[in-house]
């Protein structure tokens, strides 16, 4: 049974779950994702998303739940009868075959004449850029030429969907920039369905349409890129994006979507993330870059200097209040260490969450 | 003076542990005496024996009369014809069960059971299979007992006697060879090749398989060293005389029935050159396999 090039609208996890002995994994994962959407499953270590992701391939059996392809329900298939397509961290290339014969290993199990192999690898070789290295192993190849390859030999089965665990993780952090541009190409040249998998929040907001935020085997927020940047819908993923400020406090007052939170001996204001009503305890969560130095400005919070680092077009500091909150900061030009001087906090990119 | 002595002194030294040699490789000195006193004297000695014969007809009499006389040299094929199948049947067995062990969690206790045979030693094992395969043992008893035959299977002072006692003395240790190789095979291939259409067995005949013949070649070896040695169980359970008189029972015989240790030699060392031969054509066939990493990449 193949599912590989076969038409569908959707792919949907359905309270999709997995637990091991008396661990919940994965707790009632429900998505649904469109043809052709790339998806990101972001999360820290543990938070379940590689088990997710060995769930939809078939390589973990699911323990509750169903995984549907428009209205064919596939969670109790056979890995290799599901047809899809998988990156693997470590590349998982066979050792003992050519590049050629990695990529066309999924064609050659599904008994593809000899000359459609060869058409179709041909393809995937120009499309990963590796026409040169054809008759080589994998091990003479670089790591980003391994990816490379682990990638054509994924999409050469033209899947219904591409799974991708961390696939860069492996590579230095140059190599990791080029591979993210190249799989977006990839991706926007093939417009394979794809669930991505990574802890890192860069990735996820520069490839995916859509991610998919975990945390202890449960969804925490969906949402698009730009949504889960501007508007975290909780302070854990406020945190992971990149929200490196928080101030503990209660709400002291609070106006439509601007609320204050006093935290200590100063107070600042933010926008409600979440219904909170004076009175009630609140971290309010600010990125580095919305934290300046206000020079003259009125009412800024005082802090001294504890460290500054020289960033190229700026400089980030790292300061500290009177009763010892530490605050991430960006700044213009150096301020001395030891010196106290002003921030300022934008009220409108900071976000109050409730504690 | 003192000062450059000292000079060329340490450089001597730092020659030396350039390549490798400082005071902790005398610690191979005792491993080297014994191979010498244990090993490599006895065969040099042996080999020169065998030159060296009593009989009358020049230094090669004692290889002359071995390859002219068909009662030993057909030793030579009744050997192969229980070392060869053993091993390819232990091999071809401990793949499927290696494959199957490395997912079982209690992977040390069973392990353990089917390393047992190994301690027993072969003479305790033919005794047992004498008890247990003979005409009035169990094994024939009771399918007499449930009238799946009505005379005693013929299983010892035969070949398949002797067969199935190597089997049973052979397979632990080949099995433990090829765990290894099995288990040294990175699982994620496994997974790769199933996520990318490979069933079962397409993924065993495609990655498995493959990765594993430079191992299996090595365990083939190993194994086949040591069927081809038999003796205690082709005196014990076959037919020393017929078709299980092996090579080794011809050299016990020319050394301590006929007291010719020179035509023991003899026999000795066209043992080893038999054996010599079969390893290096299994070693040559394995060259013509991939024989790199077997992992998918970094990990």
């Amino acid at each position: 049974m193949q599912l590989a090039s076969m038409p569908f609208n959707e792919i949907r996890l359905d309270r999709m779950s997995r637990s091991f002995g008396a661990l919940n994994a994965l707790r009632d994962i429900s998505l649904s994702i469109r043809k052709g959407e790339f998806i990101a499953l972001l999360g820290p270590s543990g938070c379940g998303k590689s088990t997710a992701l060995n769930c939809i391939a078939g390589l973990l059996s699911t323990t509750g739940g169903g995984i549907y392809i428009d209205d064919k329900r596939i969670d109790q298939f056979k890995p290799e009868d599901r047809g899809f397509g998988m990156v693997f961290q470590n590349y998982a290339l066979f050792p003992h075959m050519s590049v050629r014969k990695n990529i066309g290993f999924g064609l050659k199990m599904r008994s593809r004449p000899k000359a459609e192999i060869d058409t179709k690898v041909d393809e995937a070789l120009a499309l990963v850029r590796l026409q040169g290295q054809a008759e080589k192993l994998p091990g003479q190849l670089s790591g980003g030429q391994q990816q490379r390859v682990a990638i054509a030999r994924a999409i050469v089965i033209e899947p219904p969907l591409v799974l991708m665990d961390e696939p860069l993780s492996n590579l230095d952090a140059k190599l990791r920039l080029e591979m993210r541009a190249e799989i977006r190409r990839i991706h926007n040249q093939m417009k394979a369905t794809t669930i991505y998998v990574t802890h890192d929040q860069d990735e996820a907001l520069s490839l995916a349409d859509r991610i998919v935020v975990l945390r202890d085997g449960a969804i925490r927020q969906v949402g698009t890129p730009h949504e889960l940047y501007e508007r975290p819908a909780h302070l854990d993923v406020a945190e992971f994006m990149g929200f490196r400020n928080r101030f503990t406090g209660k709400v002291v007052s609070r106006q439509g979507e601007r609320a204050t939170v006093s935290a200590g001996s100063f107070s600042v204001s933010g926008t409600v993330a979440e219904d909170l009503q004076p009175g009630a305890s609140a971290v309010l969560a600010v990125r580095p870059d919305d934290v300046t130095l206000s020079g003259d400005t009125p009412g800024g919070v005082s802090v001294t200097v504890e460290a500054i680092e020289y960033r190229g077009r700026e400089y980030v500091g790292i300061a500290r209040t009177p009763d010892g909150v530490e605050i991430i900061f960006h700044a213009d030009n150096a301020a001395a260490p030891g010196s106290t001087v002003s921030l300022s906090i934008d009220p409108a990119r900071a976000l109050v969450f409730s504690a | 003076m003192t000062s450059s002595t000292l000079q060329e002194g340490t450089s001597l030294r730092q020659k030396l542990a350039l390549r490798g040699i400082d005071g902790v490789t005398l610690l191979v000195l005792p491993s080297v005496l014994f191979v010498l006193a244990i090993f490599i004297y006895p065969f040099i000695y042996g080999l020169l024996l065998s030159f060296a014969p009593i009989r009358e007809g020049g230094m090669f009499a004692n290889y002359i009369t071995f390859f002219s006389d068909p009662y030993l040299y057909n030793t030579i094929a009744a050997t192969l014809r229980l070392a060869v199948p053993v091993t390819l049947l232990s091999v071809a067995a401990a793949v499927p069960v290696a494959m199957r062990v490395r997912l079982v969690r209690r992977q040390r206790l069973l392990t353990t059971l089917l390393v047992l045979p190994i301690t027993l030693g072969t003479v305790l094992v033919a005794q047992g299979m004498l008890n247990y395969l003979g005409p009035q043992g169990w094994f024939s008893r009771s399918l007499m007992l449930l009238h799946v035959i009505s005379s005693p299977l013929k299983l010892t002072n035969n070949y398949w006697g002797v067969f199935l006692s190597l089997i049973i003395t052979v397979f632990p240790f080949t099995f433990l060879l090829t765990l290894s190789y099995v288990t040294g095979i990175d699982p994620g291939l496994e997974k790769a090749a199933a996520t990318h259409g490979a069933s079962a067995w397409q993924r065993f005949r495609h990655v498995m398989l493959p990765l594993l013949v430079p191992g299996l070649a090595i365990a083939f070896c190993l194994t086949f060293v040591q069927a081809f040695a038999v003796f205690p169980s082709a005196v014990l359970l076959g037919a020393p005389s017929g078709p299980t008189r092996v090579i080794s029972i011809a050299a016990a015989q020319a050394a301590f029935e006929q007291y010719d240790f020179t035509m023991a030699s003899a026999i000795a060392m066209i043992m080893g050159v038999v054996q010599l031969c079969i390893v290096l054509i299994v070693l040559v066939v394995r060259n013509l396999f991939y024989r790199g990493a077997t992992s998918g990449g970094k990990g």
